[in-house]
């Protein structure tokens, strides 16, 4: 099998788990349709790890063009893959990550009836977001976007049955679609400018000069807002806690490590593009730390284990998007993978807890599960101490990187984003020792019950631990090793050198004074959560703001889905069924009124029918004759 | 020589063509007999057949001539029909008396 025929099949082999489970998954038994799409998947996955030898070392990576699509005298789409660094990686984080986490499903969904369903939808997932991250153009991507849209509305309603999960499936696809609009805006303004949706095209073009900063700047917002859409940034992330109504696999391959980071992989893509308009960086970068922080806020009163994480991977998308927005598009890659492996395995882990817990989510009724869960416990701190960024696990390496980057181009940004980085390690640490520590505060029904989960969950488990606390040596800092290896390595791929520079005098003290920063939270959130302080309902004004969310989903919709809904009702009570509807029926009224008065004329006697031909003839023939 | 019938004059055919025509639709206009009628109208269409043919040769165009053979051809079919509907309507009415077929109307 050639090189091509191997790249090829990386996203055809889902699309083939996925047409197998959908047509013949009621038929098939629940085993075999499961163990065929994780095949599938790990199958993927291998291609992909066997193309890193050929593709690795290749600076202008592999282009596959499987036809013309569409073309005018003016500009020629063809369905075509490009597959460079950047790819890469994404290629591994998605068929890495999406295949433990079909080996979790197999454990965690067992007792679905719908198992095979599950699987035929997480495939059709894994398939349309590699093509999102293969498409070497904005229309195949585009494809892929709308697509792992489709598979997120249907994964989040997947238990359709309680009505709550089917609003939150549709909250996340309405959200997205506003976002999508300025996606496409974007795809028709470089068609239209450009004649190419090409991503090497407009990046040369970019690269070149020959694009407008005025230009670079409207296309660069547009995309940015699909963007926040997509990777729920302000002001379109309220999507992303209510996603949590999906099973937890969904929860941690969708809304953590894959679907969400769409929005970073698209500006990285168009790096040359972003660049050249430093306005929407400059924006870029402030909804990231204000997203973050925000987010981070937030996340410190929840109670519901998977809220928790869901506002995290806000929060973490925010970190992502201040590097981009920083120009450091290679380390928001980086803190991209990172968080990919930290956060499914956070996920995966609270999965495991809500398992053993038989479907408890809030974490004020847990406590104490360290005996009865030893591998997920194991494996929820080591998560939970990468997000922190506690040394020298990943994300010590990728946040301090963003950090540093941000202190380069703005003093203020990177104390909001400092102030997220201990704002996240409270809440993460408050979330491990309310579950996990302390004595069990749920049933005594649920005690009985409490066991640790099957070697399918644990297995992806530990192995998502483990790149947790390795991945971070793919980006070591300049102060540890001279050799950046992810930087090198993105170099082809990401045209737009790294700008901001931190002394090492700096870097030693960040790295420093955050380690002795984390010790300090741990203790003190140790001491707060064993009190009684931590279970106890404060009322107070910013606490109550907070529970609520600040109130954003109310604004939202009594400003915006009320107003609309007020508008639909009036078009339809007056435009509707006033305008439309009268016009129809006044046509079709005055058709039968004159109908029943001219009918009169037909008296059905064939002596005046003749006349009246024969009177008829003679008219025209006068007429003509008179017109000449 | 000339042919006789080529000695008469085209205004001469014109006008007996009129008079045939004419008196095709007073018979249509006049008669209460379908038969009768009918017939009436047939004589109608053999006026233009007159019409069309003097004017073919006035012309020296032998177009209008062939043209006036289909019509003939599309005639006989139509008399054939509606010989047919003619039957029909007697036996369904015991007439052919047009002031009794009243039934075409709404």
């Amino acid at each position: 099998m050639g090189i091509r025929e191997m790249a090829l099949m990386i996203p055809l082999l889902p699309l083939i788990g996925f047409t197998i489970n959908i047509f013949f998954g009621k038929q098939l038994p629940k085993s075999v349709g499961s163990w065929i799409s994780t095949l599938a998947l790990i199958a993927s996955f291998g291609l992909v790890v066997s193309l890193w030898g050929p593709i690795g070392a290749e600076p202008l990576g592999l282009h596959l063009t499987i036809g013309e699509w569409f073309s005018s005298s003016w500009a020629h789409i063809s369905f075509s893959f490009h597959i460079d660094q950047l790819t890469l990686i994404m290629l591994s984080i998605i068929t890495g990550v999406g295949s433990l986490i079909h080996l979790y499903s197999q454990g965690y969904m067992h007792d679905d009836e719908n198992q095979n369903t599950f699987f035929a939808y997480l495939n059709l997932f894994v398939f349309f977001m590699l093509l999102l991250v293969l498409g070497s153009n904005m229309l195949v991507t585009f494809i892929g976007w709308e697509g792992v849209g489709l598979c997120s509305y249907l994964l989040i309603g997947f238990w359709y049955k309680d009505h709550e999960n089917n609003d939150a499936a549709r909250k996340a696809f309405i959200i997205n679609r506003i976002g999508d609009l300025g996606f496409l805006i974007a795809i028709f303004t470089c068609l239209i400018q450009f004649n190419t949706l090409e991503y090497s095209k407009i990046n040369e073009l970019a690269g070149g000069g020959m694009i407008t900063t005025g230009l670079a700047t409207m296309i660069t917002l547009c995309l940015f807002f699909g963007a926040t859409g997509k990777s729920a940034q302000i002001p379109l992330y309220t999507w992303l806690p209510d996603a949590m109504a999906g099973p937890t696999p969904v929860s941690a391959l969708i809304h953590a490590a894959t679907m969400v980071t769409a929005g970073i992989y698209l500006v990285v893509r168009l790096s040359s593009l972003f660049v050249l308009a430093p306005i929407s960086l400059n924006l870029i970068f402030a909804v990231g730390v204000a997203t973050a922080l925000i987010a981070a806020i937030i996340g410190l009163r929840q109670n519901d284990i998977k809220k928790v994480l869901a506002y995290s991977t806000v929060s973490q998308l925010g970190f992502m998007f201040a590097a981009v927005g920083a120009g450091a598009f290679s380390s928001a890659i980086f803190h991209l993978g990172t968080h990919a492996f930290f956060k499914a395995l956070l996920f995966l882990g609270a999965g495991s807890v809500i398992h053993a817990m038989s479907g408890e989510q809030d974490i004020r009724k847990m406590g104490g599960l360290t005996k009865a869960l030893p591998i997920t416990h194991f494996t929820f701190l080591i998560g939970t101490l990468t997000i922190i960024g506690f040394p020298p696990f990943a994300a010590f390496f990728s946040k301090d990187e963003i950090l540093a980057m941000a202190y380069s181009k703005s003093v203020w940004m990177f104390f909001f984003l400092a102030l997220t980085s201990v704002l996240t390690a409270i809440y993460m640490l408050r979330l491990y020792f309310l579950t996990f520590s302390n004595s069990f505060r749920g049933t005594d029904h649920q005690a009985s019950h409490l066991h640790e989960s099957p070697l399918t969950i644990t297995v992806p488990l530990v192995l998502l631990a483990l790149a947790s606390m390795f991945s971070g040596v793919l980006g070591l800092p300049e102060v540890i090793s001279d050799y950046h290896w992810l930087n090198s390595f993105l170099a082809p791929a990401i045209k737009v050198q790294q700008e901001g520079h931190v002394s090492h005098f700096f870097e030693y003290c960040l790295m420093g004074v955050s380690v002795v920063a984390l010790i300090i939270i741990f203790i003190l959130v140790r001491k707060w959560c064993s009190g009684e302080k931590a279970l106890q309902v404060n009322n107070g004004f910013w606490a109550k703001a907070i529970d609520n969310k600040f109130y954003i989903d109310e604004a939202y919709d009594s400003l915006i889905t009320q107003n609309f809904a007020r508008i639909s009702k009036w078009t339809n009570g007056v435009l509707e069924s006033k305008l439309v509807d009268g016009l129809v029926n006044q046509v079709s009224l005055t058709t039968l009124l004159s109908g029943q008065t001219i009918r009169r004329i037909q008296s059905g006697s064939t002596g005046v029918y003749i006349l009246s031909m024969v009177l008829g003839i003679i008219t025209l023939l006068v007429f003509q004759y008179l017109s000449r | 020589m000339i042919p006789l019938l080529q000695q008469i004059s085209l205004e001469h055919y014109v006008v007996l063509a009129c008079l045939l025509f004419s008196v095709g639709v007073t018979g249509v206009l006049i008669r209460k007999n379908a038969i009768i009628i009918f017939m009436c109208v047939e004589l109608m269409l053999n006026a233009v057949n007159l019409l069309l043919v003097a004017f073919s040769a006035h012309h020296h165009s032998a177009g209008g001539q062939t043209f006036v053979f289909f019509i003939m051809i599309i005639a006989a079919a139509e008399v054939a029909v509606g010989l047919a509907i003619l039957v029909m309507i007697y036996r369904n009415m015991h007439s052919v008396d047009i002031d009794k077929l009243q039934n075409l109307k709404w």
